[in-house]
C-alpha cells in the first residue's frame, strides 16, 4: 500500500473539509458588518452555534495530521508562515469565544460582535495569504527555511487573501439563505450579488497569475494533452459562477451547493498545479513523509474513525436542520 | 533576554498553563453533568435539572476557552519548535492525531446537541450526547498524557538513519510513566472540578443555607473530595516512585538532594536549593523520612544532583518549590475531605460556616495544584525536551527572536483580555442562584435583549 499517497490525499481532504465547513462559519462573521440588527445577528450566529466547534476541529486535524504524517513539511511551513499562523490563531481565539461571550455580556454585545467579525475576517484573510504564499513557493535550502518573516506578503498573496475572504462570505451567505427567511434572507441576497461579481473577478486574476508564477505551473495547464484534459475545470467553474449569479436572486437551497462546487473546483485546480509538492516549489510529499509504520498506525484509526466522525457530524447537522429559530440554552 | 530558546519556552509555558486550566475543569464537569442528568432522568427531581443547566453554562464557557487555547497549542509545535516537530512527528504526531480523531471530534460533534438540543432530541438521545462529551474529554486526556509521558519516558522506538522510528506502538503508547501520569492527571481534573463545585456550593450556602440546589452540589462535591483526595496522594506517591526509577535527576531536584545518600536520607521540608553552590541552604529536615517515602525502606540509596553532569541538571530551585506547592494543596484537600466527614458525622454539613468558608477559599486550589504539578514535571525534565534523546536547546525553530518576542507579547495581551473577560463571565454565572438556572428555552437572545437576565440577577436572596 502506498501510505504516503493515501495520507497526502487524506490531509488534502481534511483541509478541504475545514475550508468548506469553517468557511461558512467564518463567512457569517465576514457578513456581520453588513447586518447591524442585533436580533438578526443573533439568528446568524445561532445558525452555526451548535456546529461551529466541530467544523473548526478539521483545522486541528489538518495541522495535527500534517505533524504526524509529513513532519518535515509541518515544521517548514509553520516556520515560514510564523506570523500569519500566529495572527490567524489569535483571530480564531476572538472569533471562538465570541459565541459564548456575546450571549453572556449585557452591555458589551457590540464589542463581541466586533470581535466575531474582525476575528473571522482576519482569520480568513490569513488563510488566503498563506495559500497564496504557499503557491508562490517557500524559500528552502538543505531542508531549512531560509526566507524572511515577511516573505508571505506579496501582491499575489493579497489577491488570494481577498479571494478567500469573499469566497467565505459567499459560503456564509449561501448557508444563511438556506437557514433564514423573510427580510433577513432578502438582505443576504442583496449582499451576495456584488460578492459574486467580486469573487468571479478575483478568481480570474488569481488563476491567470498562478500560471505565470512558475513556468512549471503554466506547463502543467497549457501543455498538450493536459490542456484538453484540464480545460473542463475552468470552463465548468465559469458556468457555475453564472448559475450562482442567478441562484443568488431566486433560489434558496442551491446557492450554498453551487458555491461549494466552485470551492471544490478551485481546490482541485490548486492540487493539480502543485502536485506532488507538499512544500512548493521543491519538496515533494514523499520526501517529507514520516516512516511507513507511523503512517500505517494512524491509517488504521483514521479508516475506522473518519466514517464514524462523518456519521455523527451528519447527525448533528440533521438535529439542527431547517430554518434557524431563537432557541438556545442560556 | 532575547534568547530565542528562553522566549519560546516562556511562550510555551504561558500558553500551555492557560490552556490546561480549562481541560482541568471540563474533564471533571463533563462527568459531573452526566451524573446530574442521569439523576434527573431517574428521579424526576427538577433540582437536578436546574443544577445541570447551571453548570452547563459554566461548562460551555470553560469548554469554549479550552478549544480556542487548544488550537493554539496544536500549531505551536511547528511555529516555535520546528526541529522538535520534525524529529518527534513520527512518534508523537500519531498520538496527537488520535486525540483529534477519538476525542476532539466526539466532544465538538455532540457538544451542540448537549447545549442546544434538549428540546429537539428527547432525553435518551440527549443524555447520550452528554455521555459522548464526557467520554471525549477522557479520551483526550488519554492521548495527550500518552504523548507527554513518551517525552518523559520514551519507549518502543529505535533510530534509523538518524530518524526516530517506532518499532512497537503498544510500548510507545503505554510507555513506563503513562499509567501513573494518566491516573494522576484524571484524578487531578476530578478534584479540581470538585473543589470548584464545592466552592460555589459553599458560597451559596453562606448566603442561604436552605438553598436545596446548593446543598446537593456541596454534598456531592465533598463526597468526591473525601474519596479522591487520599487516592490522589497514593497515586502521586506511586508516580513519584516511577519517576525515581526513570528520571532520578528530576526527583533529586524535587527533593532538594544534592549529595547522594546511602540510606538515612532526610526529608527536606523547606529550604533554598542553590544550583551554584550545589547544596540546599537553610534546609529544614525530618530525619529518615526521605528514605521511607522514596525507597519505602531506611537504607535505600538516593542519587543527588551533584552526581549528574552540570549540563544534565534541572533547575532545583523551581522544581523544589512547585512540588511543595502541589503537595501542600494535596494536604489541604485531604483536610477538606476529613473536615466534611466530621461535619457529616455531627449532622452539620449545611450549617458549618467554617467548612463553607474553607470550601470557598479552596475553590481554585485544584488549578494551583495542576499548574504546580505540570511545572514540576516539565521543568524537572529539563534540559531535555525528549528525555535523553533531544535537548530543549536543540529543539527551537530558526525564527528571529523578535518574532518570538512579538508573538509572546501578543499572546499575553490577547489572553489577558479574552480569559480575563471569560473568567469574569464564569464567576458571574457561578453567582446566579442555581435554583433559577432554568429559564425557559427560546429566551436566549430575547432574554438578553429584553433584560430578563438582569431581572433574574436582581433577585436578591
Amino acid at each position: 500500500m502506498d501510505y504516503q499517497l493515501i495520507w497526502v490525499l487524506l490531509i488534502a481532504f481534511a483541509v478541504f473539509a475545514y475550508v468548506t465547513m469553517d468557511g461558512f462559519d467564518l463567512g457569517i462573521g465576514i457578513l456581520f458588518p453588513f447586518e447591524k440588527n442585533a436580533e438578526n445577528r443573533g439568528k446568524m450566529m445561532n445558525s452555526i452555534a451548535p456546529i461551529w466547534d466541530g467544523n473548526e476541529t478539521w483545522l486541528v486535524l489538518g495541522g495535527g495530521g500534517l505533524y504526524a504524517t509529513f513532519p518535515a513539511a509541518y515544521s517548514l511551513l509553520m516556520t515560514a508562515f510564523y506570523i500569519p499562523v500566529i495572527i490567524m490563531l489569535l483571530a480564531l481565539v476572538f472569533r471562538g469565544v465570541a459565541f459564548e461571550f456575546r450571549v453572556k455580556s449585557r452591555d458589551h454585545t457590540n464589542h463581541w460582535d466586533f470581535a466575531f467579525a474582525a476575528g473571522s475576517i482576519i482569520a480568513a484573510a490569513m488563510q488566503g495569504a498563506m495559500l497564496g504564499a504557499f503557491i508562490e513557493g517557500i524559500n528552502v535550502q538543505d531542508g531549512h527555511f531560509v526566507g524572511g518573516p515577511l516573505d508571505w506578503v506579496s501582491p499575489f498573496s493579497l489577491f488570494c487573501a481577498s479571494a478567500v475572504v469573499v469566497g467565505y462570505a459567499l459560503l456564509g451567505a449561501g448557508w444563511l439563505i438556506m437557514k433564514c427567511d423573510g427580510p433577513l434572507q432578502g438582505r443576504l441576497r442583496a449582499i451576495a450579488k456584488p460578492a459574486v461579481i467580486w469573487m468571479a473577478a478575483n478568481l480570474g486574476v488569481v488563476s491567470l497569475m498562478t500560471t505565470y508564477l512558475n513556468p512549471a505551473y503554466g506547463e502543467r495547464w497549457f501543455s498538450t494533452p493536459n490542456i484538453y484534459i484540464l480545460a473542463p475545470i475552468p470552463i465548468v467553474t465559469i458556468g457555475l459562477m453564472f448559475w450562482l449569479w442567478h441562484a443568488v436572486k431566486r433560489r434558496e437551497k442551491t446557492v450554498f451547493g453551487i458555491t461549494l462546487s466552485v470551492f471544490f473546483l478551485c481546490y482541485l485546480g490548486f492540487g493539480i498545479t502543485l502536485f506532488p509538492n507538499i512544500v512548493p516549489p521543491i519538496i515533494s510529499f514523499r520526501e517529507a513523509a514520516a516512516p511507513d509504520n507511523s503512517l500505517s498506525f494512524l491509517l488504521v484509526g483514521a479508516a475506522v474513525l473518519l466514517p464514524i466522525i462523518l456519521g455523527y457530524t451528519a447527525y448533528a447537522y440533521y438535529v439542527f436542520r431547517g430554518k434557524v429559530d431563537d432557541t438556545g440554552y442560556h | 533576554m532575547l534568547d530565542p530558546e528562553i522566549l519560546a519556552r516562556v511562550q510555551f509555558a504561558f500558553t500551555m498553563s492557560f490552556h490546561i486550566i480549562f481541560p482541568s475543569l471540563t474533564i471533571g464537569l463533563a462527568s459531573f453533568l452526566l451524573v446530574l442528568e442521569a439523576l434527573w432522568l431517574r428521579t424526576g427531581n427538577d433540582t437536578y435539572l436546574s443544577l445541570y443547566k447551571f453548570w452547563t453554562k459554566i461548562f460551555a464557557l470553560a469548554f469554549g476557552m479550552g478549544v480556542v487555547s487548544g488550537i493554539v497549542m496544536s500549531y505551536q509545535f511547528g511555529t516555535n519548535w520546528g526541529p522538535f516537530a520534525e524529529i518527534s512527528g513520527p512518534v508523537i504526531g500519531p498520538l496527537m492525531a488520535y486525540e483529534v480523531l477519538t476525542a476532539f471530534f466526539l466532544e465538538a460533534g455532540f457538544l451542540g446537541v448537549m447545549l442546544f438540543g434538549l428540546n429537539k432530541v428527547g432525553p435518551k438521545l440527549h443524555i447520550t450526547a452528554t455521555a459522548m462529551v464526557a467520554i471525549g474529554t477522557l479520551f483526550s486526556a488519554f492521548w495527550i498524557l500518552s504523548a507527554n509521558s513518551w517525552m518523559q519516558t520514551p519507549a518502543g522506538h529505535t533510530f534509523e538513519n538518524g530518524r526516530l522510528v517506532v518499532e512497537n506502538w503498544f510500548a510507545a503508547v503505554f510507555n513506563p510513566s503513562f499509567p501513573y501520569r494518566l491516573a494522576h492527571m484524571v484524578l487531578a481534573a476530578y478534584l479540581t472540578t470538585a473543589f470548584v463545585v464545592a466552592g460555589v456550593g459553599g458560597w451559596h450556602l453562606l448566603r442561604n443555607r436552605e438553598n436545596a440546589a446548593a446543598r446537593i452540589m456541596f454534598s456531592m462535591a465533598l463526597w468526591l473530595i473525601t474519596f479522591l483526595a487520599p487516592l490522589q496522594i497514593f497515586a502521586g506517591d506511586m508516580h513519584g516512585l516511577n519517576t525515581l526509577e526513570h528520571q532520578p535527576a528530576k526527583v533529586a531536584a524535587m527533593e532538594g538532594h544534592f549529595e547522594t545518600t546511602k540510606g538515612g536520607t532526610p526529608l527536606i521540608l523547606f529550604g533554598w536549593p542553590d544550583m551554584q553552590a550545589g547544596e540546599t541552604r537553610y534546609a529544614l529536615e525530618i530525619p529518615y523520612l526521605g528514605s521511607i517515602i522514596l525507597t519505602h525502606s531506611l537504607d535505600g540509596e538516593i542519587t543527588g544532583l551533584n552526581d549528574f553532569a552540570p549540563e544534565d541538571r534541572p533547575n532545583a530551585a523551581i522544581v523544589f518549590w512547585s512540588f511543595r506547592i502541589m503537595v501542600g494543596m494535596g494536604m489541604l484537600m485531604l483536610l477538606a475531605g476529613l473536615g466534611s466527614l466530621w461535619a457529616r458525622y455531627r449532622k452539620s454539613l449545611f450549617d458549618c460556616r467554617i467548612l463553607h468558608r474553607f470550601a470557598l477559599i479552596m475553590g481554585p486550589s485544584g488549578f494551583i495544584a495542576v499548574l504546580a504539578g505540570w511545572v514540576t514535571t516539565e521543568v524537572g525534565r529539563q534540559p531535555w525536551v525528549i528525555y535523553g534523546i533531544l535537548r530543549t536547546a536543540d529543539a527551537g525553530s530558526p525564527v528571529s527572536p523578535i518574532a518570538i518576542a512579538g508573538s509572546t507579547i501578543a499572546f499575553f495581551i490577547v489572553y489577558a483580555i479574552v480569559f480575563g473577560v471569560g473568567t469574569a463571565y464564569m464567576l458571574r454565572a457561578m453567582r446566579q442562584d442555581p435554583r433559577h438556572a432554568h429559564i425557559a428555552p427560546g429566551e436566549i437572545y430575547r432574554a438578553d435583549h429584553a433584560g430578563v437576565v438582569d431581572h433574574i440577577d436582581s433577585h436578591k436572596h
